[in-house]
C-alpha cells in the first residue's frame, strides 16, 4: 500500500499520542500520562459515535447516555463488591466486582439493551427529530440518574480503588495509559474492519442514498439498528474506563454537555475519518489544558475556536492537514 | 386536597406557558429557516440577566422587562448576522455544533461578566402579596401575573402569525423560501426578523422566570431541552403544535411530580414511594414524547419528518 497523505498524519498521530506518555514517564510527569489516558478514552467515545455519526449519517445527540452507562457500570458493580453487597440475591445470586473484564462485559451488554430500545424509536425518524430525541432519551435518563438515591443520585459515586485487570497495576499512571490505550487500538481496528465489510458499505450506502440501498434488497433500518447499537457499546466501554480513571462516577458523565463534547471530539478531528477522533479529543485536551491555565473563563475562546472550525475549516484537524476524503 | 391540586393546576398552566415562549420562537425558527438553535436558552439567559441588571441599577422591574426584551432581540440580531446566517445551508450536524459553541462562548462571557454567583430578581411591589382563590388557595399574584402575561403573549403572537402581514410572509417563508424571495421579500431581512422575535420572545420568558427562580448562568439549558421535547411532541415548525405541546409538557411534567409520589404511596412505603414516583416524575415526559413520536413520528401537527 502506498503511504498517501492521511496515512502519513494518521501514523504522526499514533506516534505522538503513545510517544508523549513515555517520555512524560521518563521526565516523572503523571499529570500528562493522565491527560494522555483521558485522551485515549475520550478518543474512544468518538470512534463509537463516528460510526453512526460520520458513516452511518446519523448525527446521534444523546450518546453520554451511553458514555454514563458504562460509568455506572464500573461504579456500581464496584460498590457492591466493596460492601460485599449482593446486587441482587433472587432469584440467582449476583454479586458486585472489581475485575474490569467483567466490567466491561456489563457496560457492553447493558449498553447494547438500551441502545436497542432507543434507536427502535429514534430511527422511525430522522432528521432533526433524530437529534432532539436522542438528546430526550439521554436526558431521561440523566434525571433517572439524578433522582434515583440508591447510587449516590446528584453527588455521583466514588471508587475507592481503581478496578483491577489481570496481570497489570492499574495504579500505575503508565499501566493503566497502556490498557486504555490497547483497548483504543482494538476499537479502532474493529471500526475500520468494520467500515470495510459488506456491513460497513451498506451501512455507508444507507447515509448516501437509503432508497437505492432499498431497491437492491437492504433495509436500512436493520443495518442502522445494528450500527447505532455497536456504536453505543464502544461509548460505553470507554465510559467504563473514564469512570475507572477519575475513580468517580456522576450524572454529569450523563448529561448533554457530554453528548455535546464527544460529538467535538469528532467533528475537531474530522467526521468519517478513522483517526478523527483521536485528533479531535488531543486537540480538545491540549486546548483545555492550556488555554485553562492561562485564563479562568478558557471556554470562550474554545468556542470561538470551535466556531471558525464549523463555519471555515470543514472536514476537521484531518480534513485540514490531509485534504479531500477520497471516498466521501 | 382541592387548593393543592387547583395551585399545581396554575402552576402547570404557567410553566407550559413560560414554555410556550420558548418553544414558539424555536420553532418558528426552524419552521421558517430550517435551523436547529441550540443557542436559544442562551437568548433566555441574555434576557434574565438583562432584566436582573437593570432592575437592581435603576431599581425598577419595568426598566429591567424592557431591557430583557431589548438585550435578547439585540444579541439575537448580531448572532444572526454574524453566525447564524452562514448556518442555514449547512447540514444539521453543522448546525447543531455552532449553536452549541455559541453556548459556551454565551455562558461562558457572562460568568465573565457578571461572576459564578446567581442574581436575584425581587418582584414589584404591586404585584406582591397573594390573592384568594376558589378553596381558600392563596396564590401569589406575581404567578397569576405572569400566566396572565404569557396568554397575552400567546395571543398576540397568534394575532401576529395569523392577521399580519409579517405573518402572512413569515408563513409563506415557511411554506417555500425560494418564492417568496422570487416575489419581491427581502428574505435576509425577514430571517433575521424572525430570529430577532424568537430571541425577543426567549428573553422575555426568561425575565418572568428569573422572578420565580434565581438567575445563574446555566439557567437557559434545562428550559431549552424541554422546549425541544415540545416542539418534538407539536410536530416542528407549527406554532400550535408549539402552544398544545407546552401545555402537555407543563402538564405532565408538574402535575406528575405532584401526583405520582402520592400514587405509588398507595401500595409503598412513604420513602420508597417517593423515591420512585419523583424519578418516575422526572422521565415521565420523555416518556409521553416516546409515545407520541411511536404513534406519530412527525409529531401531533408535524408535516414532514
Amino acid at each position: 500500500m502506498t503511504m498517501n497523505r492521511e496515512t502519513l498524519i494518521n501514523t504522526i498521530i499514533a506516534v505522538a499520542f503513545v510517544a508523549v506518555p513515555v517520555i512524560a514517564m521518563g521526565m516523572n510527569e503523571p499529570f500528562i500520562i493522565t491527560l494522555a489516558t483521558k485522551v485515549a478514552i475520550f478518543a474512544m467515545a468518538g470512534v463509537g459515535l463516528n460510526l453512526v455519526l460520520g458513516f452511518g449519517g446519523l448525527v446521534s445527540f444523546g450518546h453520554a447516555a451511553f458514555f454514563g452507562i458504562g460509568g455506572y457500570a464500573a461504579g456500581i458493580l464496584a460498590s457492591h463488591a466493596l460492601n460485599y453487597e449482593p446486587i441482587m440475591e433472587s432469584p440467582f445470586l449476583i454479586e458486585g466486582t472489581t475485575q474490569m473484564i467483567v466490567i466491561w462485559i456489563v457496560a457492553l451488554v447493558v449498553s447494547a439493551l438500551v441502545a436497542l430500545a432507543i434507536a427502535a424509536i429514534t430511527l422511525r425518524t430522522s432528521g432533526v427529530y433524530f437529534i432532539m430525541i436522542t438528546l430526550a432519551f439521554a436526558q431521561m435518563i440523566y434525571y433517572f440518574a439524578i433522582s434515583w438515591p440508591a447510587y449516590g443520585g446528584e453527588d455521583g459515586l466514588s471508587i475507592y480503588v481503581r478496578n483491577g485487570f489481570p496481570g497489570i497495576n492499574t495504579l500505575d499512571p503508565i499501566s493503566f495509559f497502556a490498557l486504555c490505550a490497547v483497548m483504543l487500538g482494538i476499537v479502532m481496528l474493529f471500526s475500520a474492519v468494520l467500515i470495510r465489510s459488506r456491513f460497513g458499505l451498506a451501512l455507508q450506502g444507507a447515509r448516501q442514498n437509503p432508497q437505492r440501498m432499498t431497491a437492491v434488497g437492504i433495509a436500512p433500518f436493520r443495518i442502522r439498528l445494528v450500527a447505532f447499537v455497536i456504536s453505543a457499546m464502544i461509548t460505553a466501554l470507554a465510559g467504563a474506563l473514564y469512570a475507572d480513571l477519575n475513580r468517580f462516577v456522576s450524572p454529569t458523565m450523563l448529561s448533554w454537555h457530554m453528548s455535546g463534547e464527544i460529538m467535538i471530539f469528532v467533528i475537531l478531528g474530522g467526521v468519517g475519518r478513522l483517526f478523527g477522533p483521536l485528533a479531535g479529543a488531543a486537540l480538545y485536551i491540549i486546548l483545555e489544558h492550556l488555554l485553562g491555565s492561562v485564563w479562568e473563563f478558557w471556554q470562550l475562546p474554545l468556542g470561538v475556536l470551535l466556531l471558525i472550525v464549523v463555519l471555515f475549516a470543514r472536514g476537521g484537524l484531518v480534513g485540514v492537514l490531509a485534504g479531500e476524503r477520497k471516498h466521501a | 386536597m382541592f387548593s393543592l391540586f387547583l395551585e399545581q393546576l396554575l402552576n402547570s398552566l404557567q410553566s407550559g406557558l413560560m414554555l410556550f415562549l420558548m418553544a414558539s420562537g424555536l420553532t418558528l425558527v426552524f419552521g421558517v429557516m430550517g435551523l436547529i438553535n441550540l443557542a436559544h436558552g442562551s437568548l433566555y439567559m441574555v434576557g434574565a440577566f438583562a432584566c436582573a441588571a437593570v432592575a437592581a441599577w435603576t431599581g425598577s422591574f419595568w426598566l429591567g422587562l424592557v431591557a430583557s426584551l431589548m438585550a435578547a432581540a439585540l444579541a439575537g440580531v448580531l448572532v444572526e448576522m454574524l453566525i447564524i446566517r452562514r448556518l442555514y445551508n449547512r447540514d444539521h450536524l453543522d448546525q447543531v455544533l455552532a449553536t452549541f459553541a455559541l453556548i459556551l462562548v454565551f455562558s461562558e462571557g457572562t460568568r465573565w461578566i457578571f461572576g459564578s454567583f446567581p442574581l436575584f430578581l425581587s418582584v414589584p411591589d404591586i404585584l406582591t402579596g397573594t390573592v384568594v382563590l376558589p378553596g381558600a388557595l392563596e396564590y401569589p399574584i406575581f404567578r397569576l401575573a405572569i400566566i396572565i402575561a404569557g396568554l397575552v403573549v400567546a395571543v398576540g403572537l397568534f394575532l401576529l402569525i395569523g392577521k399580519t402581514r409579517l405573518g402572512v410572509r413569515i408563513r409563506a417563508g415557511e411554506a417555500d423560501r425560494g418564492m417568496i424571495a422570487a416575489l419581491g421579500v427581502n428574505i435576509d431581512q425577514l430571517y433575521t426578523v424572525v430570529f430577532a422575535l424568537g430571541a425577543a420572545l426567549a428573553g422575555l420568558a426568561g425575565a418572568f422566570v428569573g422572578t420565580t427562580q434565581s438567575v445563574q448562568v446555566g439557567m437557559g439549558e434545562p428550559v431549552l431541552i424541554l422546549a425541544f421535547v415540545v416542539i418534538v411532541i407539536g410536530g416542528i415548525g407549527s406554532i400550535k403544535g408549539a402552544l398544545i405541546g407546552s401545555l402537555l409538557v407543563g402538564f405532565t411534567d408538574t402535575m406528575g411530580r405532584f401526583l405520582l409520589p402520592h400514587a405509588f404511596a398507595t401500595f409503598l412505603d412513604p420513602s420508597s414511594a417517593t423515591a420512585v414516583g419523583s424519578a418516575l416524575a422526572s422521565m415521565l415526559i420523555y416518556i409521553v414524547m416516546a409515545l407520541v413520536l411511536f404513534l406519530r413520528p412527525s409529531g401531533l401537527f408535524g408535516t414532514e419528518a
